[in-house]
């Protein structure tokens, strides 16, 4: 008989995490931040350490620390996203800009892949960096693919950004806090 | 005016389907006609009144009513009235109210075309169907209605997002609700089923046809929408495993197990308990996938903004409906015994198997899409999966599931010697295994693909195809040979069993297609300047450079390249980069030249800055990816032969008479396939 019961248990269980991921979304809602960021505890806080080799060059490494004194972008992508190709146009075209430095971080990829991926479409990235198994930015809470961090010259992660760069998030967020940033 | 006009009518089809859901399901408790007999009346009524409030939205949308905030946020005055029109469902209102209005549709069919049902089980089916109505029009009052105003009004609206002004956006979202919305017409039957305590072969028989059409609708509405990724994303690709790719497919796979469960129901009376379970589960997914999109609970390219309110209104809707089909489960199925009996190896046994294996194909999907959720709510850290999981989980099980899809039809049912089985696919395999091991050593010159190149997952995929194709022709070969007329014994056999083979015949061209283009594509990404030449699988791009042109609403660039093979030009394509003019935002317009065996897909990047009109230029071969689609389009025509069958009408008939007879009873009509009448 308790077969049969079975699917509503595993239902209410269900239900449990779905009200729970709905509580999250809302109390982002209530400090005023879009549900789609997803708060992140970092906003404010320095940005973690790592030390990870590049994508092109795998026995260089790079650091956050050699970009101290500058606004930097961090932009988190991988082969596999497919978000990542809707904002990777926009990408392009901020790297024509040339504002600041965007650091891409291919995460959980084959390098192969990821390379292909960028001499095909075109690289948008100051340089880029490999996180083949995800481990350094996991640090960071990388929730879903693409992600983009906005660093200050003192090396504090200032925004967070989860999903893709468009235009409108470009315009009325990011480009705003950038100009600010740097101005200080 | 009009939108008031609109607004009013909702509250009265809210009114309408609360009655709907009330009175015909006591009525059926109470065996009152009168509570019963106002079923249909009330149906129709809801469908006229919410039609009415969606041609209000139409209205005001034509007519570019900016004072409507839904109209002003989706659409604009340069916007082409095409899409002025499919833009009531570019956005969260206005989708929710095309999924309303469609769910009236399907409630008012089935009030149309339930004149042999008995009268209990009409007014409990359309009485579920109201209560979900209720809480769909209900959603929609009260947290995002359509109609609201803006005032003062906007001078001009904010414009479509330009990824939805294009054809297949224009009939992708109603096809797919048609599906989503369909399963609750087999979940209706399911509930009420439970409800009256009478799960027989007759329910089984009832919820087919209406379960096949709902999934005809899934299947096309998948497949517009991954057509349309492919060509107006401007990447190749044609499914990207996104959260919201995700909300439509696994009611999909739950829908087809529920399809073969069902027939095994009906034929067999077995798996009672386990089709009711997937009738509500498959709907439950439906309702899931509205939560998801709309909630904001998931990132996803597709979703919504989200609002709090509508979270929780949907989250509530959801645990309530669910919880409560749940809950009669566990109280009413296990009074429903267990049916007829079978073998370890039999025609049951082995749509059982393909049953869990596609039920667990789409556990395996649910669990990768709510990951991230389930990690964050457990303070794990927020975690990511992506297709690389979806790959490595989905693929192992769908080699078994095709493998048996393949003996399912030929074998009995009950039971099946096995050595009798394997002596009649024997043959059958053997030629596919050495075809799909040889062919791929030599197609490459036949079928103009760059190399023969060998490779395990080619020869697999191959395998898999020409396995089931092996199987269609023994299962003809059987059916079809021995003493007499060919002809006759050809439309002898029963529409559903070609329709069967068709869908399966779909399924191994989406097999050969997917393999094809994973295993031979060509894709080049250059830089050309004007009168640059790239070659890619055996042809030459020419690129001659970028004009302008003016659309509608929009700006583009619009490249020339010239393709020729063997010095002969073969086509020219004319893909585009636009700037829309409102938003601003850019759009990939990639131009595709199909072939049967190969498309030559070229789209623009990026204008290469300080040059003389070079551009970055993608240039792909797919080979055959268009059998992706042409394969769901086979498994949707399968689906409309399968409920085309005579049987179907027959059994109305002979209903007919019976009931004239002085007997409501259809349960007893017997229908034999040739199947079993061979058998």
């Amino acid at each position: 008989m308790m077969r049969f019961i079975l699917p509503f248990l595993l239902f209410a269980i269900l239900a449990g995490f779905l009200f729970k991921g709905l509580s999250n979304v809302n109390n982002n809602l209530e400090q005023g931040k879009d549900p789609r960021e997803i708060a992140s505890p970092l906003v404010d806080k320095a940005a973690p350490d790592f030390s990870l080799p590049l994508l092109h060059t795998p026995d260089k490494k790079f650091a956050p620390g050699e970009l101290k004194g500058q606004v930097w972008l961090l932009n988190v992508w991988a082969s596999w996203c497919g978000a990542c190709k809707d904002e990777h146009p926009v990408l392009m075209e901020l790297s024509k800009q040339n504002l600041l430095p965007i650091v891409g971080v291919d995460y959980k990829d084959k390098r192969e892949d990821g390379e292909a991926v960028l001499s095909k479409v075109g690289d948008p990235y100051t340089l880029v960096i490999a996180d083949a198994d995800g481990k350094a930015f996991f640090n960071y809470g990388v929730y879903g693919v693409p992600e983009s961090y906005l660093i200050d010259k003192q090396g504090i992660i200032r925004y967070k950004l989860t999903g893709a760069i468009n235009a409108q998030n470009w315009s009325e967020k990011l480009l705003p806090l950038i100009k600010e940033l740097q101005a200080k | 005016m009009i939108p008031e006009l609109g607004l009013f009518s909702l509250i009265i089809a809210l009114c309408l389907a609360i009655i709907l859901g009330v009175l015909p399901i006591l009525g059926a408790a109470r065996n009152n006609a009168v509570f019963m007999g106002v079923a249909r009346p009330l149906a129709y009524g809801q469908l006229l009144m919410i039609a009415l409030a969606f041609a209000a939205l139409a209205y005001a949308f034509l007519h570019n009513d900016f004072s409507v905030l839904y109209v002003a946020e989706h659409s604009n005055s340069q916007l082409p009235s095409i899409y002025r029109f499919s833009a009531i469902w570019g956005g969260h209102e206005g989708s929710l109210l095309l999924w309303t209005l469609l769910l009236a549709v399907w409630t008012a069919a089935v009030a149309t075309f339930s004149k042999h049902l008995p009268d209990e089980m009409v007014a409990r089916v359309l009485g579920v169907m109201g209560l979900i109505s209720v809480g769909f029009i209900l959603f929609m009052l009260l947290t995002s209605c359509p109609f609201d105003r803006l005032l003062p009004a906007a001078a001009d609206g904010r414009d479509l997002n330009p990824l939805l002004q294009d054809p297949g956006l224009v009939i992708h979202p109603p096809m797919l609700y048609m599906g989503y919305v369909g399963f609750s017409v087999a979940f209706a039957f399911a509930i009420s089923a439970l409800l009256g305590g009478k799960l027989d072969a007759t329910w089984a028989r009832w919820s087919r046809p209406w379960t096949t059409v709902a999934w005809v609708f899934m299947t096309c509405g998948i497949a517009l929408g991954s057509g349309w990724a492919y060509y107006e994303l401007g990447w190749g690709g044609w499914w990207f495993w996104d959260p919201v790719e995700n909300a439509s497919f696994m009611p999909w796979l739950l829908g087809t197990a529920l399809i073969h469960s069902l027939a095994v129901t009906e034929k067999r009376g077995a798996f009672k308990s386990w089709t009711v379970l997937l009738a509500i589960a498959a709907f439950s997914l439906s309702l899931l996938g509205t939560f998801l999109v709309r909630s904001g609970v998931l990132t996803s390219v597709h979703s919504f903004a989200a609002d709090p309110k509508r979270g929780i209104f949907i989250l509530s809707f959801l645990v309530l409906v669910v919880g409560a089909s749940l809950l009669l489960f566990a109280w009413r199925a296990p009074k429903v015994g267990l049916g007829g009996k079978f073998d370890a190896i039999s025609r049951e046994s082995l749509l059982l198997s393909n049953n869990v294996l596609l039920s667990v194909a789409s556990a395996s999907v649910f669990i990768g899409t709510l990951y991230p959720l389930f990690m964050d709510a457990l303070g794990y850290g927020k975690l990511s999966v992506g297709a690389p999981y979806f790959q490595a989980v989905f693929v192992p099980l769908m080699i078994p599931m095709v493998f048996m899809m393949g003996l399912g039809p030929l074998a009995r049912w009950k039971k099946m010697a096995v050595p009798d089985l394997v002596q009649r696919v024997k043959w059958g395999f053997a030629a596919a295994l050495v075809l799909a091991l040889v062919l791929p050593l030599v197609m490459g010159k036949m079928l103009v693909l760059e190399s023969n190149k060998w490779s395990p997952m080619i020869a697999l995929g191959l395998l898999m195809a020409f396995w089931v194709i092996a199987s269609l022709f023994i299962s003809l070969r059987q059916r079809l040979s021995g003493e007499g007329s060919f002809m006759l014994r050809v439309s002898k056999q029963s529409l559903s069993y070609y329709g069967m083979q068709l869908a399966h015949l779909g399924v191994a061209v989406f097999i050969i297609g997917v393999t094809m283009v994973k295993g031979y594509e060509t894709e080049r990404d250059v830089r050309m300047n004007v009168g640059d030449t790239v070659m890619a699988g055996g042809y030459e791009f020419r690129f001659d450079g970028v004009t302008e042109s003016e659309g509608p609403n929009y700006v583009a660039g619009v490249g020339h390249v010239t393709i020729s093979q063997d010095g002969k030009v073969v086509s020219e394509l004319n893909p585009e980069k636009r700037q829309y003019n409102v938003s601003g935002m850019p759009l990939t317009e990639a131009a595709i030249q199909p072939g049967l065996f190969r498309d030559l897909y070229v789209s623009l990047g990026e204008p290469i800055p300080e040059s003389e009109g070079a551009w970055a230029v993608r240039v792909y071969i797919k080979p055959f990816v268009d059998w992706i689609w042409a394969g769901c389009l086979l498994m949707g025509l399968g689906g409309i032969l399968a409920i085309s069958d005579r049987r179907y009408r027959i059994h109305r008939k002979a209903a007919e008479q019976k009931s004239v007879a002085g007997s409501s009873d259809s349960s007893s009509v017997v229908y034999n396939t040739p199947q079993e009448q061979a058998s």
